[in-house]
């Protein structure tokens, strides 16, 4: 991953020097032991490596001209059914199930299902935000999504998530899943799943855009490739493929589009960033505000969650009190907290909120300054989100991990 | 089947790669200054006093000072401006 990095940033001969992983958890002595050891790549003195790296002069590859154009071409040489499919699974061109082939009629069908041209620019992915990021066109959009065994018709949802700038095939370590929610008319348009199984495989339109948006992410930014340009320890689920519709005739609330700022008969897709970890429950049963906390104690604090809900569920907390999917959030905020020690010893919660800390940005630094046993809040009432969906067969929900970064998107603009 | 298809390539279009020179090496580190670039992962700060230990036990006359940008994973243009300022080069660490 360093040395493709380097490679497409122009300094290919950029001197790098790896000790072995991980640092996070490891006393002095043993990263001491890091430094006084073995490059585990090139099997040198990581420190003899870094002072050569310094010191050493330049050679002839580090002072040529390391720019270079790159494309790729629209169509492949024509070959036998059996062997392209070879071709795409031996690229990481797909998930590793079966994909349809991209035969130029195929193609041409599903660019029918948008008023855009093939050759407009939809938008760049990328891996990650350090990374350089591939562009892609209308038609580049369509061949992924006939891959994935999409309809014309959700074309203008996968095009909206193409063009959302975040990718479903997000490199980091963390193991990211992105979790894509659709709002408004285009739901029942296409026949999307809201009901029962609305989370699971049981539609074809819910899982062929969510699979569409993972197929167009990896080829579309230049690949998902372990090691390379994926890596996540452990992977996720999710990446799979997680796009669902909010019921919103069945909810009490009102609808997530519309929380964000479109009219009820806009249609949007919702992405959410995340999918970390997932909760469960029931109800609200006697003990919910118990059940709640527990919950949100055992989340992932950096990950501000999504609280997935049956409508029955939903109704439910409206014979609660709370009328408004913002008086529930309300309450989950001011509910979601743990002892100042356990949120500052999360990894990300180190790594990314405590230089705001360090620097003052509220409400970080007041939870800094808090003793270790003191209880501090997790999220901002603005982090949290509750979307309704599910067949009323059982007051269930669920909660998983899913930062919401201004990241509703107009399908509309893309039929 | 025996059928030859043409079907398209699903790859999106890569940005044009434009070189950079890579920086002068330095003849020596004696005397020299060497920031130490702690990137704020989480434990990278132990890992850098072990790496400004390490210099000032075995090249004692290479001067080592620790710097932060201002958060993780986001430029710092002042803390470049800095090391291009008063030092003579970097070490960056990364990691997890």
């Amino acid at each position: 991953m360093c040395r493709s990095t380097a490679l497409a940033n122009g300094t290919p001969t950029q001197r790098q020097a790896f000790v072995p992983q991980p640092v996070v958890g490891r006393t002095p002595a043993q990263l001491r032991g890091y430094i006084e050891g073995l490059d585990p790549i090139s099997n040198r003195p990581v420190m003899q490596e870094i002072i050569e790296g310094l010191a050493n002069p330049l050679n002839d590859n580090d002072l040529k001209d390391m720019s270079f154009e790159r494309s790729t071409p629209r169509l492949l040489p024509p070959s036998g059914e059996a062997d392209l499919e070879q071709l795409f699974m031996d690229n990481r061109w797909t998930d590793f199930q079966p994909i349809v082939l991209p035969i130029e009629a195929r193609v041409a069908a599903m660019l029918a299902g948008t008023s855009h041209g093939p050759d407009e620019t939809v938008g760049q992915l990328r891996p990650t935000f350090f990374r350089e990021a591939w562009e892609s066109t209308v038609e580049k959009v369509a061949v992924n999504a006939v891959m994935a065994g999409a309809r014309p018709e959700y074309f203008p949802v996968i095009l909206a998530l193409a063009a959302s700038g975040i990718t479903a095939r997000q490199s980091s370590t963390n193991s990211f899943g992105m979790i894509s929610v659709v709002n408004g008319p285009i739901r029942h348009e296409i026949g999307m799943n809201c009901g029962i199984g609305a989370m699971g495989p049981y539609n074809h339109a819910n899982a062929a855009i969510g699979r569409a948006y993972g197929l167009l992410s990896q080829n579309l930014q230049g690949g998902s490739v372990p090691g390379d340009t994926y890596m996540g320890s452990l992977g996720n689920w999710y990446a799979q493929g997680a796009t669902f519709a909010e019921n919103e005739e069945a909810s009490p609330w009102t609808p997530l589009h519309v929380q964000k700022g479109f009219k009820p008969e806009d249609s949007t897709v919702s992405i959410f960033v995340g999918g970390w970890y997932t909760q469960a429950g029931y109800g609200p049963r006697e003990t919910w505000r118990e059940k709640l906390r527990r919950t949100f104690r055992a989340c992932e604090p950096y990950q501000p969650p999504v609280f997935v809900m049956d409508p029955l569920s939903a109704r439910g907390f409206v014979a609660e009190g709370f009328d408004s999917k913002e008086k529930l959030i309300e309450w989950c905020a001011e509910n979601a907290e743990m002892p100042a020690r356990e949120y500052w010893d999360d990894l990300w919660v180190q790594t990314l909120l405590r230089p705001h800390a360090v620097a003052g940005v509220e409400p970080y630094a007041s939870r800094l300054k808090a003793a270790p046993d003191e209880l501090v809040k997790l999220w901002q009432p603005e982090q949290i989100n509750i979307v309704v969906t599910g067949g009323e067969t059982q007051p269930a929900w669920k909660m998983f991990g899913g930062a919401w970064r201004n990241s509703t998107f107009s399908v509309d603009s893309w039929r | 089947m025996t059928d030859r298809l043409t079907v398209h390539d699903p790859r999106g279009y890569p940005p044009k790669v434009t070189g950079k020179r890579l920086a002068p090496r330095l003849e020596s580190l004696d005397g020299k200054v060497v920031y130490l670039v702690d990137c704020l992962f989480d434990n990278s700060a132990a890992f850098m006093d072990q790496m400004q230990d390490w210099f000032s036990h075995n090249l004692p006359a290479v001067e080592t000072r620790i710097i932060r940008p201002r958060e993780s994973w986001v430029d710092d243009p002042d803390m470049r401006t800095a090391i291009s300022k008063s030092g003579d080069a970097a070490i960056l660490g990364v990691g997890l």
